[in-house]
């Protein structure tokens, strides 16, 4: 799994490569610089008095190592940045890109909240987490190494010290290390639930001011909040015991370095002085690096959910293909749904939709009522293929849709989505989604069939008006006619509206209905409404009930036919009208 | 070990501000007053307890080159040599205890200083008046709580006290170094000098792309969460080329400036580390030929220049140049933890929702006489006790009499939103709004609860000015069911009983069944009992809508507000709704905000706003025979959104 999510490296193998190869220079010359230091200590202590010669010899070789490990540095660091700057560019990428893959099916499984925060949040830990690798994984154990065979190589039996002090330190920070990651988990998670807390009661404050419910909100709060801090302070009480430990390690070694170092120096003469302060040196340098390594073990830990949760989206496949060998013109504007039943997720008990047989000829107007969660949306998404269904097939212009190119069938089937969205940018760039190479004349002609020239024209800035992020400053009648005039502008086979003139009065829906019967009369219209009075004059009539066809037939049929048509209908011609 | 959550704060340009940082480290030593001395004292304890055991080791080997010169054998040596060490021992147990003492103190003291700040914070928040929220986005105020809550973390549990730790090392080994020599001391200063302006310059460019970073993370952030809201539209129009194209573009963006910011951020380690080693070598040198050239020193020491100075004091010269870089790594995280800091004390600065109010509401029994008695139990009754400035007081009944008089108001100043309005709703009336989006009127509901205050005009309940009346009790007399639901994780019961916390759980069913919603909620998984989360996302809108008026039906209040509450409901089942809130509304005064004409057609006066001015008022029958706006509404000539 995580396999697919380091082949991002790509390009970035080669900083990844001098940042490793200059960070194990860097470790080497810092080895060595703890010697020459303590020969320019030599030099100015040594007996035959000071030699100002030597001195500078000296001096100037540790400038140069210094400068030489200044430069390793500088470039491994450089480097590194650039590393993992770019695998986390390419991670986003990858991910971004596979997300556009996606098929309906696909993003109802990942909410748009996780995708956004596996964009951001998670990425940025793996950027931090890759640096952090580049930087100790190579150099920790190589000063580790070094530091050992320089010990053994220096103070002999001295270096018996490692035997007892290495285990006891890795067991330890390992045991800190287990007891600390669950504990830490468990807080994360309760914090997170906290966070969703807090912004359900930003959200909600005018429920909560409105109640006058902020004492009570305050003491949820506070409970909530004093939990957390029981349990942070539990996991940081147990990291807090890797500073002891290590103290300790260190303690031991120079009291063992001490006591036997003495001895060896006195009775056997094996080492001198000079090799026992070495090996204090040593000893410290050894600990350090454990130490390094037991951090990036912890971090690597807890980043590992981000690395799983990234994982996921890039081995996520759509669950909708293209055929081997796809169809890419579409006849016509025939719809057939034959015995389709179809369900969300293939384990669950209800079918969204069941036994639906259905046969629409090219150039009819079809009108859908229903009531919420009737399944009327679920039915005219099966048409685009948005969804595959379960059983049974539908098909366009006499084809199976599955036997299409998605983007041929897509092209020619122009659906307006229920929550419709316009994007950041001007009115004839969100148009120019339709059909990126469409006229000026040709949008503007798109509008007027969806009564929308006139009030942009309007604008002061008539087509080149920015629209905000999510439409903010078009009404929401507004913004339907835009959506629709947006799919008009692929000039379909097949026009799907899902409920998008809801927001529109009943004077500018039915003009834009009578515009659909002129202009594009062999366009196959569809219309999803709650407004009888919108699918009133349809060829066809569905009424949907709990995932099925109830009835169907023209408006005068369903009056004396279908109960529930004739309800709903009384209920709004009621007294005049109904506007929503 | 640090959960990253979320995205740091913005860079401050690596600048310290002195004051955030006194108040930080003043609340701070204020949560715990008695405990963060001590951790004070196990640092600075520890600091110095480190530095002794150097004159022990230092004696150790003296003793030993003293047994080699001499030859002496192992056990005269050993007598010298282990008391010496069974001191050490005994430095090390005292540093080892207050290191344990320190770091698990300060594990506790941290959590406990958060928890309280975060409180703090979370109840200002709860005062501060609906314009704060309505002006600040809720992922803003949210970062509060997430981003600068943990900057703050790592400020005071790690930054300062290494921060604390490496001044006292530094002022130590700086008065050691004067004590040895003036003159090499300010080479040493010269050099940290050199030093302080190299971390400054390769900060700021650090600084410089950090900030450009976080715009650029901005910028991604939001084309991201743009195009994932859009992902079906995206879908359905083949758009998925274009999309890629746009955000590889705001990626590469983001991966140049990263990748800069980090760079810089890389390099200032080693530089200052190799800053060092030269300044190093350049002690080394000086004090070599002042040693030669027999050089007067000056020193409290009073001793001139010769090698038993010069060596330690290198070895003070690395430890101080270490120390110097200890504090320039910390200066970031710093600046960082501050940066977090001010925008918390922003927070907790805000101005708190002013209540003068001092009518309040109490339980009362009324006789047949009108006569209103204060008593402490629930009576069903209500009454509004006023004290007068004369020291009487009065009881008044809550009724239900809303009266608007000529109010104008705007959410900016000269920006007026609506222009004398005057409403007046009897006890029981139904009154609706009627009108386009931004005419004004949810604006007139946010000011009979006191979310906004009017700028001008009065408002009286019950015949007494609102501005008098304390916000909880006013609040407590109106309920209020908005257009946008939200529900609380928890329980259906818990999210109804929000209504009333005293409701036993029979009268929250009683009210569900009253607003017709008794019946879905039984068929849920496990009825009442069923947890909602994530705002009730596993309801349809419609149903969290029959939640949140059963959450109404539950406060029993005389006055209800109901904006837009059944526009999510679809016609089928808000004639069922319907049923229950005209049981809801009996015998109470209603405000309703529909666009729907059918749910406001039976109200008692239907007022028609338009740019903030009542333009027709009137019953339904009046405003069709008046064929105005209404009318034309009505017969669908007029859009309204």
């Amino acid at each position: 799994m995580y396999k697919r999510l380091f082949r991002c490296v790509r390009e970035f193998k080669k900083p990844t490569a001098v940042s490793l190869f200059f960070i194990s220079l860097e470790a080497v010359v810092e080895c060595f610089i703890p010697f020459i230091t303590a020969d320019l200590v030599n030099r100015i202590q040594a007996d035959s008095g000071i030699e100002m010669v030597e001195i500078l010899k000296t001096g100037l070789l540790l400038v140069v190592m210094a400068i030489l490990s200044l430069s390793c540095g500088t470039i491994a660091g450089r480097a590194c940045a650039k590393a993992s700057a770019g695998f986390a560019r390419n991670v986003r990428h990858d991910v971004f890109h596979n997300i556009q893959n996606f098929a309906f099916h696909n993003i109802d499984k990942f909410s748009t909240s996780s995708l956004v925060t596996r964009l951001t949040t998670d990425i940025n830990h793996v950027q931090m987490s890759y640096m952090m690798i580049i930087r100790t994984a190579i150099r920790a154990p190589l000063m580790l190494v070094f530091s050992v065979v320089m010990s053994a190589i220096m103070g002999g039996a001295l270096a018996a010290t490692f035997v007892v002090v290495i285990p006891v330190l890795a067991g330890g920070l390992l045991l800190v290390s287990r007891k600390a990651m669950p504990a830490f988990r468990r807080v994360f998670k309760k914090y997170d639930r906290l966070n969703e807390s807090i912004e359900e009661n930003v959200r909600a404050m005018r429920v909560v001011k409105g109640f006058s419910r902020e004492e009570y909100e305050k003491e949820k709060f506070g409970d909530a909040s004093e939990n957390i801090r029981r349990d942070f302070t539990t996991a940081e009480r147990i990291v807090a015991l890797n500073t002891p430990i290590m103290q300790l390690c260190m303690n031991f070694n120079m009291i063992f370095v001490m006591i036997i170092g003495s001895q060896l120096v006195v009775t056997t003469g094996s080492i001198g002085i000079g090799e026992m302060t070495a090996m204090l040196t040593y000893g410290v340098q050894v600990l350090m690096q454990l130490m390094m390594l037991s951090m990036i073990y912890v971090m690597l830990t807890m980043s590992a959910e981000s690395f799983r949760r990234i994982a996921e989206v890039l081995a996520e496949k759509s669950s909708l293909t293209d055929p081997e060998d796809p169809i890419t013109t579409i006849a016509d504007g025939s719809i057939d749904f034959n015995g389709v039943s179809f369900k969300y997720v293939e384990g669950a008990e209800r079918y969204a939709l069941s036994d639906i047989d259905l046969h629409i000829r090219s150039g009819m107007t079809v009108g859908i009522l229903g009531g919420t969660g009737s399944s009327k949306s679920t039915l005219v998404q099966l048409i685009p293929r948005l969804y595959d269904v379960s059983e049974g097939a539908v098909c366009v212009g006499g084809v199976d849709v599955r036997r299409y190119g998605l983007e041929a069938l897509r092209n020619s089937v122009a659906m307006v989505l229920q929550k419709n969205l316009l994007f950041s940018g001007t009115i004839k760039e969100n148009l120019r989604w339709g059909n990126p190479d469409a006229t000026d004349e040709e949008l503007v002609e798109a509008c007027k069939l969806a009564q929308a020239d006139e009030f942009v024209q309007s604008f002061p800035d008539g087509y080149d008006t920015f629209i905000e992020q999510g439409g903010t400053n078009v009404s929401g009648g507004q913004k339907q006619r835009l959506c629709i005039a947006r799919a008009l502008l692929k000039k379909p086979k097949i026009l799907i509206l899902d409920d998008s003139t809801s927001a529109v009065d009943t004077k500018t829906d039915a003009l834009i209905r009578g515009g659909f019967k002129r202009f594009i009369p062999e366009t196959t219209k569809i219309i999803i409404a709650q407004r009888v009075a919108s699918v009133q004059d349809a060829d066809l009539i569905l009424v949907m009930d709990g995932g099925r066809i109830a009835a169907q037939g023209t408006h005068d049929e369903l009056l004396k036919t279908s109960e529930i048509y004739r309800e709903v209908y009384e209920q709004q011609t009621n007294g005049g009208g109904d506007d929503e | 070990m640090s959960k990253p959550m979320g995205r740091g704060p913005m860079h401050d340009g690596r600048k310290i501000d002195v004051k955030a940082l006194g108040r930080v480290v003043k609340l701070f030593v204020s949560s715990y007053p008695r405990l963060i001395p001590l951790v004070v004292v196990c640092i600075i304890g520890a600091a110095i307890v480190a530095a002794c055991p150097a004159i022990f080791t230092q004696q150790v080997f003296a003793a030993l080159e003293e047994a080699l010169k001499n030859g002496w054998d192992w056990p005269t040596v050993s007598a010298e040599i282990l008391p010496l060490i069974g001191i050490l021992a005994g430095l090390y147990a005292m540093s080892l205890t207050f290191t344990t003492v320190q770091s698990q103190l300060m594990a506790y003291i941290t959590q406990g200083f958060l928890n309280k700040l975060r409180r703090k914070m979370f109840d200002g928040m709860q005062n501060l008046p609906i314009r704060y929220f309505d002006t600040h986005k809720h992922g803003d105020i949210m970062s509060h709580y997430t981003n600068d809550i943990d900057t703050l973390r790592q400020l005071v549990s790690q930054s300062l006290p290494s921060l604390l730790q490496a001044c006292i090392i530094v002022v130590t080994v700086l008065c050691i170094m004067l004590y040895f020599s003036v003159w090499m001391t300010l080479l040493v200063l010269a050099g940290v000098t050199v030093m302080f302006f190299v971390s400054k310059k390769i900060g700021g460019g650090s600084a410089k792309y950090f900030i450009r970073q976080q715009r650029a993370v901005g910028k991604m952030e939001g084309y991201v969460q743009e195009m994932m809201n859009g992902q079906k539209v995206i879908k359905v129009f083949c758009h998925e080329d274009e999309v890629r194209e746009g955000f590889d573009k705001a990626n590469d963006e983001l991966y140049e400036d990263a990748y800069r910011a980090h760079a810089y951020a890389n390099i200032l380690g080693p530089v200052i580390m190799q800053l060092g080693n030269i300044l190093y070598v350049f002690c080394a040198i000086v004090g070599g030929l002042l040693v030669i050239t027999g050089a007067s020193n000056v020193g409290f020491a009073m001793m001139p220049f010769s090698v038993s100075l010069i060596v330690p004091f290198l070895n003070m010269t690395k430890q101080f140049t270490g120390n110097v870089n200890q504090v320039s790594q910390q200066i970031n995280s710093i600046a960082m933890g501050l940066a977090g800091a001010q925008r918390v004390f922003a927070l907790m600065d805000e101005v708190p929702e002013e209540d003068d109010g001092y009518v309040t509401l109490v339980n009362a029994v009324i006789d047949q006489n009108g006569n209103v008695t204060e008593v402490a139990h629930h009576t069903g009754q209500w009454a509004w006790k006023h004290p007068h400035t004369d020291g009487s007081l009065t009881y008044t009944p809550l009724r239900g009499d809303v009266e608007m008089t000529e109010v104008d108001f705007g959410y900016e100043e000269n920006k007026p939103v609506l222009h004398e309005v005057s409403v007046y709703a009897k006890p029981g009336q139904k009154v609706a709004f009627v009108g386009a989006t931004g005419a004004g009127k949810t604006t007139i509901t946010n000011l009979i609860n006191r979310f906004y205050d009017i700028a001008d005009g009065k408002i009286r309940y019950d015949g007494i000015n609102i501005n008098k009346i304390k916000k909880s009790d006013l609040r407590r007399s109106l309920g209020i069911v908005l257009q946008e639901t939200n529900l609380f994780t928890g329980s259906v019961m818990d999210n109804i009983r929000y209504g009333n916390l005293d409701a036993t759980d029979e009268e929250c069913i009683k009210a569900a069944e009253l607003v017709g919603a008794h019946d879905f909620i039984t068929r849920l998984p496990e009825g009442y009992n069923t947890e909602l989360s994530g705002n009730g996302a596993n309801l349809s809108q419609g149903q969290r809508q029959m939640i949140a008026i059963a959450r109404a039906a539950v406060a029993d209040p005389p006055v209800m507000i109901l904006d837009e509450a059944t526009s999510s409901i679809d016609t089928r089942t808000e004639a069922i709704v319907a049923r229950g809130m005209d049981k809801l509304m009996e015998g109470r005064t209603v405000f309703v905000i529909a666009h729907r004409l059918s749910t406001v057609m039976n109200s008692d006066v239907i007022m028609v706003l338009d740019h903030g001015r009542i333009i027709e008022r009137g019953s339904h029958n009046d405003l069709i025979a008046q064929k105005g706006t209404y009318y034309q509404l009505y017969t669908g000539a007029f859009e309204l959104e």
